[in-house]
């Protein structure tokens, strides 16, 4: 499984870090990631890094991170800023691309950029707060999006992310990602709203 | 008797629900009567995407299916 996809993470906070952690660790071990942050102490609580990494890229720190799972682990990073000039560019060889950005705008910006220049996209929206786990699901909102989260739970009301129900979350992104790099439709995904 | 004239309206699909729009209606009068925000959506006609750029000028056409996602902060 997994071998001959390449994979697309814009973002490695808590959803990135931990969708990468799982695909490689599924055996989809090529992948392209993006994020121009550093590793800092409040990211321990949810994302995939460890005290070690404290002050590294998040590139970096995810590298190290995913050689220690599979030293043969194809990871290209960039360490930059998405943006409508780059994002398409940065991704071309991706067969999917994993939208977790965490502001609202971005998302916006970068999901849009992606479907327009013909990617097949799986965002998030929605994992915010440590409520219901059962609300958060895998929807196909367009012919070539997918989004997983509840659609509602953001962080700026919630106040928090949870390390469980955002693990919940990259659950279903990972999931979604793998199948469709396949060119498989997520079977298990619900239809519109 | 005095004749009210009501202006045409076309029927289309806004996630999944079949509304009924006054002819003429732009994709950013629509988001903005239900209240998107529009820095924080993305939206679909037909199966193309609408740049955001472009929903002031964008015409709703009957019969067309809309589908609007909105984004949440958190990730």
């Amino acid at each position: 499984m997994g071998s001959g996809v390449r994979i697309g993470i814009a973002g490695l906070g808590g959803m990135g870090s931990n969708v990468a952690v799982m695909l490689v660790r599924s055996g989809f071990r090529d992948l392209v990631v993006a994020d121009f942050d550093t590793v800092d102490e409040s990211n321990i609580a949810r994302q995939a890094y460890l005290p070690r990494h404290l002050g590294m890229s998040k590139t970096d720190a995810l590298v190290s991170v995913l050689h220690d799972i599979d030293p043969e682990a194809s990871v290209e990073v960039h360490d930059t800023r998405l943006d409508t000039s780059n994002a398409a560019g940065i991704f071309s060889a991706c067969d999917v691309v994993c939208e977790a950005l965490d502001d609202p705008e971005s998302k916006a910006m970068l999901v849009e950029t992606l479907l327009e220049a013909g990617f097949t996209v799986v965002a998030c929206s929605g994992m915010a707060g440590d409520g219901d786990a059962n609300s958060i699901v895998t929807r196909r909102a367009m012919g070539r999006l997918w989004v997983c989260g509840d659609g509602v739970s953001d962080v700026a009301s919630e106040g928090r992310l949870n390390a469980a129900r955002v693990s919940v979350c990259a659950g279903h992104m990972a999931l979604a990602a793998m199948h469709l790099a396949q060119g498989e439709e997520p079977r298990f995904c619900i239809q519109g709203d | 008797m005095r004749m009210v004239m009501e202006s045409p309206c076309v029927s289309v699909t806004v996630n999944g629900k079949v509304i009924e729009l006054p002819e003429g209606t732009t994709l950013a009068d629509l988001l903005g009567s239900e209240g998107y925000d529009r820095s924080r959506i993305a939206v679909e006609v037909d199966g193309d995407i609408c740049p955001r750029a472009d929903l002031g000028s964008r015409v709703i056409r009957g019969g067309e299916t809309v589908e609007v996602v909105s984004f949440v902060g958190g990730g």
